[in-house]
C-alpha cells in the first residue's frame, strides 16, 4: 500500500466516523444503555412491597419463566402468532401472484389500493374491527336480521387472530409480490412444459423460486403478533393473555419489573434468533 | 411478459376471487367506521340519519386538541432529527470504511425488530434511572412529550438509515466516481449527484419516521407522564372506554390524514423516468 | 474502540443508577401552602371516567392554572407510575387500601389542612378510617360498593334467585346468563369477591394473613377464569347495557351512570349479593414529591366544597362523603339504593384492608388466573 492510499483510507475512515457518530451515539445512550437497564433490571430484586430494587443480583425472575403459567402464555402467543402468520401465509400468496401478473397499469392502481391501509393509522384499524365485531355491530346487527342470531366473537382469541391477520397481512403480501414479480417466469414457462400439470410445476418451480419472500413475509408477520400487545388488549378482553400484554402488565398492575425485564430479555432473545435465521437462509441462497 | 403466462380459467377466477375477498376485507371495516362517524344518534351502532355533528364535538374537545398538538410536534422533532441522523449514518456506513461499521450496521437493525412493548418497558427503566440520577444532583426531569420524542427518534433513526441504504444500493457508484472527478471536492460532489440521487429515498424514509411516529401509540404510553398524552394514546384510552360516535369522527379524520400521506409518498417515489412506480 | 467506550458508559450508568436507587424521597412535612394558592399547572391522576369535566373548567377559569387530566384503572397502575413510573404526579386519587401502602411506603405527603378548610364538611364516620387514623394524608373523595350488574332477563332465566356471587363463581348459575359474565380486572375486588363466595370475612383473612384462603380463592378464580367473557374494570356498565355481557362484576357508580345515559333502569339492576359485598372510599392524596403542592391543595379544597361536591356526586353517581354536600345532590341519586343502600345492606358490607405480603400474592395469583 502506498502512502497515499494509506492517507485517503486515513481520510475515508475519518469521514465516515464523522457521519457515523452522532446516530452511532444517540442509538448507544438511547437504546443500547436501555437495554442493559432492562438486562440489569432482569436480575434484580423484587421487595416485599414490589418495589424493584438495583442490587442483590438473583436469578429469581428467570427461575420464574419455567413456571406453567409462563410456559402457556409463551405456547400461546406462539401458537396464535403461528396461525396469523400461515393464514397471511395462505391468503397473501394467491393475492401476490394476482397481483404481480397484472398488466403494469393494473398493478400500480392496485398497489396504491395494498398500501392505502398499510399506511393508515393501525389503531384506527383494530378499533374499525372492534367497531364491525360488537356484539350490537354491523355484523351481529346482519347476521340477526337475517335470522342467524348474535354474532359473538370479540374477546375471544378468534378475534385478536382476526385483528393480528388484519393488522400484519401486507407485511406477507409485499415481499411475496416482490418475489414473484422478480421471478424468472421463463423457467416457470419451461416447467410448464416440462411436468403434466400446473400444480407440480407449480410446486416444483414457483414456490421454490419465491422462497425467500415466504421466509421474509412470514417474519415480518410472525414478528409482530409474537410480541402484539395493542390487539389483544382490545379485542381480547384482557382474557387471551399474550406475551406482549403479559409484559407490559409487569410494569403495571402487577408491579414485578424484574419479572417483566426477564420476559422482555427472553422476547429480544427470540426476535434475534428469528433474524439470524432469515439472514442464514438469504444467504445460502446466494 | 407475464400476463402471457398460460393460468388455468378456474385458477385465475380463484385468484380474482381471492383478490376481492382481501380488498373487501381491508376496505369494508374502514368504511363502515367513516359511514357511521356520520351517525346522527348518540347509540353509536344504531343509525340514527346522517349528520356531521361529531365533528365539530372533536375539534371543541379540548383534551383531543392539546393531543393532537403534542403529537404534531412529537413527529415533527422526531421525524427532522431522526432523517438527518439516519441518511448520514447510511451514508456512512454504505460509502466509507472504517472501525466500528460492521458493529454500527448491525446495531442499526436492532430498534427495527425489536417489538414495541419490550423498547416501551426498556425507554420507561432507563427514564427511571435517569431521572433517579438526575435527582441525586438536584435539578428534577420527568416524563413527558421530550421523553416521547426521544424515543421515538432512537427507533427512527433506524427506518430511516435502512430506507436510505436501499436506495444507496441501488445507485451506480461510478456516476459519483465520475462527479468526484468533474468537481474535484467530495462535498460538491455529494450535494450536486448523490444527495439528488438519495433525495427520494430520504424523502420516503422521513415519511415513514413521520408515519411511524404518528402510528405509535405502546412507546408514547408508557413514557408519556402526565399532560404527554398523544393523539393515539389519547385514542386507545377512548377505545378501551368503548365505542362512541365521536371516537368514530377522530377515526375519520386520522384516515383521511394518513392517505393523504400515502398519496403524498407515493408522488415523491415516482420514478419520473420510467410510468413504473 | 467503540465497544470498550459503549462498555464503559453503560457500565457507568447502571453503577450510577444502582446508586442513585438507594435514596429515598423525602419525607418532610406538610407544605407551607395558604388557602386557594396555587404554584404552578396541576397534574391530576385519577381514575378513569370519575370526574365532572365542568369542575376542572371551573377551577382552571377561577385559579388561572392549567389542570393536566390523566386517568388509570387500577390503583397499582396508579401506584407502578407514582412510584417508580418516572411521572411526576400533583394529587392522586388511591383507594383505602392503598392510601394505606403509599403511606407506609412514604410515597404522600401530611396535608395542610389550614389550606383545607373544606375538609371540615366530610361526614364525620367518613373522618379517621383506619388506613389513616389521624387523618393526616387524605381527605376523601367518594365512595361506593362493589357488587353486580345483571340483566333482569338472565335473572328470570335463572328463576330471580336471590343476589349471589355464586352469579360469577357458581358454572351451573354463570352457565344459565345470556351473554355470560365480565369481573372486574382488579385484583383486589376479584379477590375480595371470590372470598365472600367462599364465605370468608375479607377483614379476617387480611388481618390473620390467611395464606391458605387466599390460595383457594385464587384457585377458584383460576376456575372460574374460562368461562368469563372478559376483565375490565372501564367499560363493565356499558357492556351490560349493550348486551355485551349479561352480568358483570363492577363498582355502583359506573353501573348507575350506564343506566341512566342508556335508560336501561327497567333493563338491567344492580344487585349486592346476599354473602355481603365489598364497599369503599376513594381519597385524595398528594405524592411527596409533587412539583406544585399548593394547587393540589386547593383542588381538594375546590372539590371538598359544598355546591362542588354535589356538583361531582350529580355527574359521577357515587356516593359522596361530603355531608354539606348533601343539599346539592339530585333526590334520585340520594334515593338509589344502588348507589345509597339501605343501612342493612351495609352492615353486611366489608372494607379490603391493606394486606402486606399477601397484597403480593394477590396480584401474582390474579395474573395466573388471568392467563
Amino acid at each position: 500500500m502506498t502512502s497515499l492510499d494509506h492517507a485517503a483510507a486515513h481520510s475515508q475512515a475519518r469521514k465516515g466516523r464523522l457521519l457515523a457518530t452522532p446516530a452511532g451515539l444517540y442509538i448507544v445512550l438511547f437504546f443500547i444503555v436501555p437495554l442493559l437497564i432492562i438486562l440489569a433490571y432482569s436480575f434484580a430484586t423484587r421487595t416485599a412491597t414490589g418495589r424493584t430494587e438495583l442490587s442483590g443480583w438473583n436469578l429469581e425472575s428467570y427461575d420464574k419463566l419455567f413456571t406453567g403459567l409462563v410456559m402457556r402464555t409463551v405456547w400461546r402467543s406462539f401458537w396464535m402468532a403461528a396461525v396469523t402468520t400461515v393464514m397471511c401465509l395462505i391468503v397473501a400468496y394467491p393475492f401476490a401472484y394476482y397481483l404481480a401478473t397484472r398488466a403494469a397499469k393494473v398493478r400500480n392502481v392496485l398497489l396504491v389500493l395494498v398500501m392505502i391501509p398499510f399506511w393508515t393509522n393501525g389503531l384506527i384499524r383494530i378499533f374499525a374491527i372492534r367497531f364491525m365485531l360488537g356484539s350490537d355491530g354491523p355484523i351481529s346487527q346482519a347476521s340477526e336480521s337475517l335470522g342467524f342470531g348474535e354474532f359473538r366473537i370479540l374477546f375471544t382469541p378468534t378475534a385478536v387472530v382476526l385483528g393480528m391477520l388484519y393488522s400484519f397481512l401486507t407485511f406477507m403480501i409485499l415481499p411475496l409480490y416482490v418475489a414473484i414479480e422478480r421471478m424468472d417466469w421463463k423457467l416457470v414457462e419451461a416447467a410448464r412444459d416440462l411436468y403434466a400439470d400446473g400444480f407440480t410445476a407449480f410446486r416444483k418451480v414457483t414456490l421454490p423460486l419465491t422462497k425467500s419472500g415466504i421466509i421474509a413475509g412470514s417474519i415480518l408477520v410472525f414478528v409482530p403478533s409474537f410480541g402484539s400487545y395493542v390487539v389483544p388488549e382490545i379485542l381480547g378482553g384482557a382474557k387471551t393473555l399474550l406475551l406482549g400484554s403479559y409484559i407490559a402488565r409487569q410494569f403495571g398492575q402487577a408491579r414485578n419489573f424484574p419479572f417483566g425485564a426477564a420476559l422482555s430479555v427472553v422476547l429480544i432473545v427470540a426476535m434475534l434468533i428469528a433474524v439470524v435465521i432469515n439472514q442464514r437462509t438469504e444467504a445460502s441462497e446466494l | 411478459m407475464s400476463q402471457t403466462l398460460r393460468t388455468g380459467k378456474w385458477i385465475d377466477r380463484f385468484l380474482r376471487l381471492n383478490a376481492w375477498l382481501i380488498f373487501a376485507f381491508f376496505y369494508i371495516p374502514i368504511f363502515v367506521l367513516v359511514i357511521f362517524s356520520f351517525n346522527g344518534s348518540s347509540r353509536v351502532t344504531v343509525w340514527g340519519g346522517f349528520s356531521t355533528r361529531w365533528y365539530p364535538a372533536v375539534f371543541e374537545n379540548q383534551q383531543i386538541l392539546s393531543a393532537l398538538k403534542n403529537s404534531l410536534i412529537v413527529a415533527g422533532i422526531s421525524t427532522v432529527v431522526s432523517t438527518i441522523l439516519g441518511t448520514s449514518v447510511a451514508i456512512a456506513i454504505d460509502r466509507y470504511r472504517f472501525k466500528g461499521r460492521k458493529a454500527l450496521d448491525g446495531a442499526i437493525y436492532l430498534p427495527v425488530i425489536i417489538p414495541d412493548v419490550t423498547m416501551a418497558v426498556m425507554m420507561l427503566a432507563f427514564f427511571a434511572q435517569v431521572f433517579r440520577l438526575i435527582d441525586s444532583f438536584g435539578p428534577r426531569f420527568q416524563l413527558g412529550i421530550y421523553t416521547i420524542a426521544i424515543s421515538h427518534i432512537a427507533f427512527n433513526i433506524s427506518f430511516v438509515a435502512v430506507v436510505v441504504k436501499a436506495r444507496l444500493g441501488q445507485l451506480d457508484p461510478s456516476l459519483e466516481e465520475a462527479a468526484r472527478d468533474l468537481y474535484a471536492s467530495g462535498w460538491l460532489a455529494f450535494r450536486r449527484v448523490t444527495l439528488p440521487l438519495i433525495l427520494p429515498g430520504v424523502l420516503a424514509g422521513a415519511l415513514l419516521a413521520l408515519a411511524l411516529s404518528l402510528d405509535d401509540v405502546v412507546i408514547s404510553g408508557f413514557v408519556n407522564g402526565s399532560g404527554g398524552t398523544t393523539l393515539p394514546v389519547y385514542v386507545f384510552g377512548a377505545i378501551r372506554r368503548g365505542v362512541s360516535p365521536e371516537l368514530n369522527a377522530i377515526s375519520t379524520l386520522m384516515l383521511l390524514a394518513s392517505t393523504v400521506l400515502v398519496l403524498t409518498s407515493l408522488f415523491l417515489q415516482r420514478d419520473p423516468k420510467s410510468k413504473q412506480p | 474502540m467503540k465497544y470498550r467506550f459503549v462498555a464503559g458508559l453503560s457500565a457507568m450508568v447502571i453503577v450510577a443508577a444502582a446508586c442513585g436507587g438507594g435514596d429515598s424521597e423525602s419525607s418532610g412535612g406538610a407544605a407551607e401552602c395558604e388557602v386557594g394558592e396555587t404554584d404552578g399547572d396541576l397534574a391530576f391522576y385519577n381514575w378513569t371516567d370519575y370526574m365532572a369535566p365542568e369542575l376542572l373548567e371551573q377551577f382552571e377559569e377561577e385559579y388561572g392554572v392549567k389542570v393536566e387530566y390523566t386517568q388509570y384503572d387500577s390503583n397499582e397502575q396508579m401506584l407502578a407510575q407514582v412510584d417508580a413510573g418516572g411521572a411526576i404526579y400533583d394529587l392522586v386519587v388511591p383507594s383505602d387500601y392503598m392510601l394505606d401502602t403509599m403511606i407506609q411506603e412514604e410515597l404522600v405527603m401530611p396535608l395542610n389542612f389550614d389550606a383545607i378548610p373544606n375538609a371540615k364538611n366530610i361526614a364525620s364516620e367518613w373522618q379517621s378510617p383506619p388506613f389513616d387514623p389521624e387523618n393526616k394524608y387524605h381527605v376523601a373523595y367518594q365512595w361506593g360498593t362493589t357488587g353486580i350488574g345483571i340483566s333482569i332477563d338472565a335473572l328470570e332465566a335463572m328463576g330471580n334467585p336471590e343476589p349471589t356471587w355464586g352469579f360469577i363463581f357458581d358454572p351451573e348459575l354463570s352457565s344459565q346468563i345470556p351473554g355470560g359474565v365480565s369481573m372486574l380486572d382488579d385484583s383486589n375486588e376479584a379477590f375480595a369477591a371470590a372470598l365472600k363466595y367462599l364465605g370468608y370475612s375479607i377483614d379476617e383473612v387480611m388481618t390473620s394473613g390467611n395464606e391458605e384462603a387466599i390460595r383457594e380463592a385464587g384457585e377458584l378464580l383460576k376456575q372460574t377464569t374460562p368461562n368469563l367473557v372478559k376483565f375490565d374494570s372501564v367499560t363493565f356498565g356499558d357492556d351490560l347495557v349493550n348486551g355485551e355481557v349479561g352480568a358483570a362484576h363492577g363498582w355502583s357508580g359506573g353501573f348507575a351512570l350506564s343506566f341512566l345515559e342508556a335508560d336501561a333502569y327497567d333493563r338491567d339492576v344492580y344487585v349486592i349479593p346476599k354473602e355481603g359485598g365489598v364497599r369503599w372510599v376513594d381519597t385524595m392524596a398528594i405524592p411527596a414529591n409533587a412539583a406544585h403542592p399548593c394547587t393540589a391543595h386547593t383542588m381538594i379544597n375546590f372539590l371538598t366544597d359544598a355546591e362542588n361536591g354535589g356538583a361531582l356526586t350529580n355527574y359521577i353517581y357515587y356516593a359522596s362523603p361530603n355531608e354539606a354536600a348533601t343539599p346539592f345532590i339530585l333526590p334520585e341519586i340520594l334515593e338509589d339504593p344502588g348507589i345509597y343502600p339501605p343501612p342493612e345492606v351495609m352492615a353486611q358490607l366489608e372494607f379490603v384492608p391493606q394486606a402486606g405480603e399477601l397484597q403480593l400474592l394477590m396480584q401474582d395469583l390474579f395474573s395466573e388466573a388471568k392467563g
